[in-house]
């Protein structure tokens, strides 16, 4: 692409991962959370294989496929944390701890530091849905190049 | 009547289905009947004269809230229609590439 | 003659479809409402998160979640088997 395309998309790059962060950290209280922040970042993977070139990102397949896994794993883990209870139990809400506050009933500005695992999960599965969208992305830009003598 | 337009999209979408034949164009009409289906499922919950159902900043004169449960139940939908879109069009990719022609009438042999 | 068979049969659902539609209750007054009246009045004390919406989808239903997470996985890992290019 030519220099205007690559200048700008240098430039709208980090300020589209700030917004994609902000909506995926913020999930328990404002609309958003770790499906749609992700959508967001996975945008941004289709952005750099546009302006950049396919060939830019295949080293990046492995880191693609290894931090899918682990967002999936952490999810799991986070599920298993209240086991004593039930599954999915929340144990970390109202307790005090990290994430632990309590927020006062009805209409109030928000408080950064509470509703226990749901942060936590928000961001599990933003990095699990950035992964998957991004190698989806990637595996079909680079099936159009080359790829001949596959079976004949 | 919000119902009655969710209800012709989804019978637009199940016209391009039977009645096209190039492949993407199928795939374009399934994507059309998906779109159809979740906005009737969101627009199932709504209650007069409420506001969204968050607390952040909510208005202070308000008293009621739209209904939560169909919103959380359609973004289920919405990612489980982008999977299955994903892998019908890497489906077509592959189709192209050993055929050569997107028809869905020529297409007779099993490659293999 | 294969054709208006198909067209007829279209009818027919579109018919029943919007049919069904009209039937409904109108929009804006929903019938029951008990489960989310229990969800927006305790959702602030038991999850103590601002947003209804989010506690529905990772706590009371985080099951559905899970689902949902699952068939990302698996819709992933089947478009990189069917995309693969052949290895030397």
């Amino acid at each position: 692409m030519s220099v205007v395309v690559r200048t700008i998309a240098r430039i709208v790059l980090p300020v589209g991962l700030a917004f994609g962060a902000y909506v995926i950290m913020h999930g328990h209280l404002t609309p958003g959370g770790g499906f749609q922040g992700g959508a967001v970042v996975a945008s941004l993977v289709a952005l750099i294989v546009v302006t950049f070139g396919a060939e830019r990102l295949v080293r990046a397949k492995t880191w693609f496929s290894v931090v899918e896994d682990l967002g999936a794993l952490a999810f799991v883990a986070l599920a298993f944390l209240g086991i004593g209870v039930t599954f999915f139990r929340n144990v970390l809400a109202n307790s005090g701890g990290l994430f632990g506050a309590s927020v006062p009933l009805g209409p109030n500005p928000g408080i950064l530091n509470s509703a226990g695992t749901l942060p936590l999960m928000n961001w599990a599965v933003g990095f699990k849905v950035i992964a998957g969208l991004g190698a989806v992305v990637l595996l079909l830009a680079l099936f159009g190049k080359g790829g001949e003598g596959e079976d004949g | 009547m919000p119902f009655v337009v969710c209800m012709l999209l989804i019978a637009i979408g199940l016209f391009t289905l039977l009645v096209r034949r190039n492949l993407i164009k199928l795939v374009i009409g399934i994507t059309i009947i998906e779109n159809g289906v979740n906005l009737f499922l969101v627009s199932l919950g709504y209650v007069r004269n409420a506001v969204a159902p968050i607390y952040t900043y909510a208005p202070p004169g308000a008293s009621r809230m739209v209904f939560p449960t169909p919103q959380a139940l359609t973004l289920t939908a919405i990612v489980i229609g982008l999977a299955t879109t994903a892998l019908m069009l890497a489906f077509v990719v592959v189709i192209y590439r050993h055929q050569g022609t997107l028809d869905g009438g020529k297409i007779r042999e099993l490659k293999g | 003659m294969r054709r208006w068979f198909f067209a007829g049969a279209l009818l027919v659902v579109v018919a029943y479809l919007i049919g069904a539609a009209v039937w409904l209750h109108p929009f804006g007054i929903p019938s029951s409402s008990e489960m989310d009246d229990y969800f927006i009045a305790n959702a602030q004390k038991e999850v103590a998160a601002n947003n209804v919406v989010t506690s529905i989808v990772f706590d009371y239903r985080g099951f559905d979640t899970l689902g949902e997470a699952t068939v990302l996985l698996a819709a992933v890992v089947g478009v990189a088997l069917v995309l693969r290019r052949a290895v030397r």
